[in-house]
């Protein structure tokens, strides 16, 4: 009886979460622009979404910005992680604090500090300060899962490799980077995820002229809905199913 | 060893140099600004003030802080009643089933929050899928309005919130010592005993971590109060949020964001003080 109890509870939860996402698949396919009521099977709305031109220009521009600022990020995060592993330097732990910081603190704040910062320097809000943003705030997410992986070494492995005459370069480049693959991968799609779902920062950080797809959504959700937005969002829905499998595949596989 | 120090230089420099660049000076500059008079022009008037800090405690503000206050406290109540069972009956399922279950947790939160809050939207809707089922049940005649009120606006936050509550109480819980129930157990204690006095204290760290995590982003999430609730109640996320795309009010603007940042701290120090006391202050400390 407990048992039967305790799986419904998980089962109301799991139908919590995944009743929207199915609505929005079921929707994106159904005959109607208005109507809430199932009137019959369509593809047209993937037809109009593909052709619908500042939708799949939003589209590009997110996903231009989300590949460029986590590869930027898990490139800078890494060294970062290690550096700070490995190295003893002026203003180490003021560093790391306020890698914590920024990665606890409220969107809005980082949004509207960046955007005073941007407008301060004399940097126009655009394409540029956006990919400066998103940059900024998938790092303290790279740093900490690579740290998180680092710190579990054997400190002696570095010894070792330095004994053998490695460089520092080397050393990091053969033995250090392999290990920690999984981590920089990790550290990558999370980046990745966290750039294509942002609102609250690009809201500050980015104009009229260069448009990324949750602000699109965001404008066109006020304004009112159009049945695309179902079929946009079973695509990214898939896409993002997929991505989760093969990576959770990778990770399944890396530690075994 | 000359490429070696070049390597390291550039380890350090890059890392050193986007954190003082892009976190450090512009929160800095957060904090300055709120020290300032504003400029209705945009940007700032460089003359001392404290007036930002006095339109704080103006009581158009504090209503403001009252119904986000309001509004976060009980989306973070309600979380953690949702969460809590779920975290807690995750850890009595098998393992490789565990890891399956977590992952479908998951990854609902893959795909656009927003696209979330949408699909929410056409949920609750006066025609929706929600009231159809309470008419086809029978349980109301008439479609009730969910959407444009508080509860949506609950339900919203809930479903965006939760997984940062489930994970660390469920890591909290995963660590709890099961030998220590058993023990209580065997010398008689009954079940809601042990939980207020054994399994609750315990995952207190987990509860106050998640309970931040759901909080803070309650306050600041300005879009899905937006869009569920009407923009009805004006709350700090949308307060933050006019001060520089409306009124151009960027020292109070900004003396709410330090605000907001001063309380992320304090939970933050709650939890380091409770998950140290309740032994389990093993976070990874810099060497």
């Amino acid at each position: 009886m407990r048992k039967i109890l305790q799986y419904a509870y998980l089962a109301f939860i799991y139908l919590f979460l995944y009743v929207p996402i199915v609505v929005l698949v079921v929707f994106s396919f159904n005959d109607t622009k208005f109507s809430t009521n199932w009137q019959g099977f369509t593809w047209s709305w993937y037809a109009k979404l593909f052709t619908d031109g500042p939708l799949m220009e939003a589209f590009a521009n997110s996903l231009i910005i989300a590949v460029s600022s986590s590869t930027i990020a898990t490139i800078l995060g890494t060294l970062g992680a290690f550096a700070i592993y490995r190295y003893r330097f002026l203003g180490r732990k003021v560093t790391f604090s306020f890698i914590y910081v920024s990665m606890m603190s409220p969107d809005i704040v980082m949004g509207i500090s960046l955007l005073m910062f941007f407008i301060l320097v004399g940097l126009s809000i655009g394409a540029t300060t956006l990919l400066l943003a998103h940059i900024t705030f998938c790092l303290p997410f790279v740093v900490v899962t690579v740290f998180a992986r680092i710190s579990g070494f054997d400190r002696h492995i570095i010894d070792v490799a330095k004994d053998l005459g490695a460089s520092e370069l080397k050393m990091f480049r053969h033995v250090i980077m392999p290990m920690l693959m999984p981590a920089i991968i990790a550290g990558w799609l999370l980046s990745f995820t966290l750039s294509m779902d942002d609102v609250v920062v690009s809201f500050f950080t980015t104009g009229p002229s260069f448009e990324v797809l949750p602000l699109k959504i965001y404008s066109m959700v006020r304004i009112g809905i159009k049945p695309e937005i179902n079929a946009l969002s079973a695509v990214m829905f898939l896409v993002s199913l997929v991505t989760v499998t093969i990576a959770h595949i990778l990770i399944a596989k890396e530690n075994r | 060893m000359e490429r070696g120090q070049r390597f390291r230089n550039a380890a350090i420099g890059l890392t050193l140099v986007w954190i003082t660049v892009f976190v450090a000076i512009p929160y800095l500059l957060v904090v300055l600004f709120s020290f300032l008079t504003p400029n209705p022009a945009g940007t700032v008037t460089w003359e001392f003030s404290l007036e930002s800090y006095r339109s704080i405690f103006s009581p158009v503000f504090l209503k403001v802080c009252q119904s986000s206050f309001a509004l976060a406290l009980g989306t973070t109540a309600l979380t953690l009643l949702t969460a809590y069972p779920f975290a807690f009956i995750l850890t009595r399922i098998p393992e490789y089933i565990r890891r399956t279950l977590i992952l479908l947790m998951i990854i609902p939160f893959w795909t656009s929050s927003l696209i979330r809050t949408y699909a929410l939207i056409i949920i609750l809707k006066a025609n929706g899928l929600v009231n159809g089922f309470l008419m086809g049940m029978g349980w109301i005649t008439e479609p009730v309005s969910i959407l444009y009120t508080q509860v949506a606006v609950f339900i919203g936050l809930v479903y965006t919130l939760l997984p940062f509550m489930i994970l660390p109480l469920y890591a909290s819980l995963q660590k709890l010592d099961r030998r220590l129930i058993e023990a209580a157990r065997d010398l008689g204690a009954r079940g809601w005993h042990i939980f207020f006095h054994i399994v609750l204290p315990l995952s207190l760290p987990g509860i106050i971590a998640g309970s931040t995590m759901v909080f803070l982003p309650a306050l600041g999430l300005f879009y899905i109060p937006d869009l569920l609730g009407g923009a009805r109640s004006m709350l700090i996320g949308n307060f933050i949020k006019d001060q520089f795309l409306a009124t151009s009010n960027w020292p109070l603007g900004s003396a709410a964001s330090v605000l907001l940042t001063i309380l992320m701290f304090l939970m933050l120090g709650w939890y380091f003080v409770v998950s140290r006391r309740a032994n389990q202050g093993d976070m990874k400390e810099l060497a």
